[in-house]
């Protein structure tokens, strides 16, 4: 059966660099960190105090008082981004098919704040288990596209994806391969994170997987610099509208991009750390590029997984010169958790949609806070560092890898005829 | 209003989100205040902390307007 196209009609955004995708890609251009103490809890006793917190958000701006209470703050977010997506797409909600309608959702954790605060609750008290009863329903990750639906009436399939970092990406596929088969003519899709809270940054920190560069938060996430010492935690949700070409044509909806495809894969190696030949990466990008009909040189920019962390940057890095050979030189490669760190479950679809801007503007996006070569990185690699770079964009990668070996590579094209 | 009467409002408007004049003794909590199953529970477990107090299910079954949580509770703080 011939796979029907699917394109981008639709962008939403809350990140620790700007809470709509204006002010995000605003941020992006001009290279803005988003990391800053802590705000949410007292920090003395922890190894890392500052993280990418959202900035300047009240969630009462958004949801009544009974919803704010129903809703852990990573589906705050998810509502929050898809609302702009919903609306950025003019999809007109009174004569859509519901039942085509459909919400495919990454979260790599989920409520993880209620989760630390019930038990934080029940560990105070006398061992009589009186949870709340919204406790379960607040933490688990798939209420999310389940408070999508709701709100909207979607009535298509709807979960969540669970990959860890990768989980976004993991829904973008998901939502890509639903519109291809025919299944939906529209997939809400995306992800959102909300894990700064004590056991986020207490858990990564005792993996020792967060940087420490207490005295410096914003020069703290530096991919591929050679003194980087680990991810900066952020939060927030990205939304994406994907839907049916010709759907999106009838409507004469306005069209960023055609997703081209997506690969994944696993490392099956470790629980956390990278394959040190990456051989995992290197099969997502294959899949990806087999997936999409690319050959190698037809893509221009990734937009890598890059979490500045010592191993996995290496690696990547790696994993890219084996798969696209002498071409690797001429792609421009960056990253931009230097400037909101790292989403988790939400760095897919925010970073996806930087890809996406990055077309739209003919403008890659920079990689932060590069000081100093490092020397396990080939310096013949044009890591777009600290300035943004001009340049037309045909074909967009963008990379995620989550612990557990998930790894997921979504292509984007700029839209043809 | 009776002390129990004004924290029960209390509870109810905070937890429902409503407007206090909407809390009066005749209201039901699902029909006129908008709570579902959950929010019913919540507010049960709400009064039982408050109030000092263990409302059994059976008993929590037959509290479904503001009037009804107000009388179970000054019966059982007599």
């Amino acid at each position: 059966m011939e796979l029907k196209r699917v394109v981008v009609t639709g962008l939403g955004a809350l990140t620790p660099i700007g809470n709509n995708i204006s002010e995000y890609w605003d941020s992006l251009i001009h290279g803005k960190s988003g990391a800053a103490p802590i705000t949410y809890f007292d920090t003395s006793l922890f190894k890392t105090k500052f993280a990418c917190e959202i900035k300047n958000f009240n969630a009462n701006d958004y949801f009544d008082r009974k919803e704010v209470r129903r809703l852990d703050r990573f589906a705050q977010y998810a509502l929050v981004a898809s609302d702009e997506a919903i609306l950025d797409s003019g999809v007109d909600l009174n004569v859509v098919d519901k039942y085509r309608v459909g919400v495919i959702w990454g979260a790599g954790i989920g409520g993880l704040e209620t989760f630390q605060n019930e038990v934080i609750d029940f560990a105070k008290g006398d061992g009589t288990p009186r949870f709340n009863p919204f406790f379960i329903p607040k933490m688990i990750a798939d209420i999310a596209p389940g408070n999508i639906s709701i709100k909207h009436g979607f009535m298509g399939p709807n979960y969540a994806t669970v990959s860890a970092c990768a989980s976004s990406a993991n829904a973008m596929i998901d939502a890509l391969n639903y519109i291809r088969l025919g299944y939906s003519d529209i997939m809400v899709t995306g992800g959102s994170e909300a894990a700064v809270t004590q056991a986020g940054m207490g858990g990564f920190n005792s993996m020792h997987a967060l940087s420490t560069r207490n005295d410096d938060p914003q020069k703290a996430s530096r991919p591929f610099d050679a003194n980087r010492d680990g991810f900066v935690l952020g939060e927030g949700g990205g939304a994406l509208i994907l839907e049916e070409y010709e759907h999106a044509k009838a409507r004469g909806a306005k069209i960023y991009a055609e997703v081209i495809g997506g690969g994944m894969s696993s490392d099956a190696y470790h629980m956390t750390a990278p394959h040190p030949e990456g051989i995992g990466v290197i099969a997502v990008m294959k899949n990806c590029l087999e997936n999409s009909g690319l050959k190698p040189e037809d893509v221009d920019t990734i937009n890598t997984h890059g979490t500045s962390t010592p191993l996995g940057d290496v690696a990547e890095l790696k994993a890219i010169k084996q798969v696209f050979g002498e071409h690797a030189k001429n792609i421009n490669i960056n990253s931009t958790k230097s400037m909101t760190g790292h989403l988790l479950g939400a760095a897919g679809a925010v970073e996806a949609i930087a890809s996406i801007l990055a077309m739209q503007n003919s403008l890659v996006p920079p990689t932060i806070n590069h000081e100093t070569a490092d020397e396990n990185i080939d310096s013949e690699l044009n890591l777009t560092l600290n300035k943004p770079q001009k340049r037309e964009i045909k074909v967009a990668m963008s990379n995620t890898f989550g612990f557990g070996g998930h790894n997921a590579c979504v292509a984007f094209k700029k839209m043809e005829e | 209003m009776s002390d129990i009467a004004s924290r029960v409002k209390a509870i109810i408007v905070d937890k429902l989100g409503v407007d206090e004049n909407e809390v009066v003794t005749e209201a039901s909590f699902t029909n006129d205040l908008g709570a579902d199953s959950l929010d019913t529970v919540e507010l049960i477990m709400e009064f039982e902390k408050e109030f000092d107090i263990q409302i059994p299910d059976d008993q929590a079954e037959n509290i479904s307007t503001v009037g009804q949580a107000v009388s179970y509770i000054e019966e059982a703080k007599k």
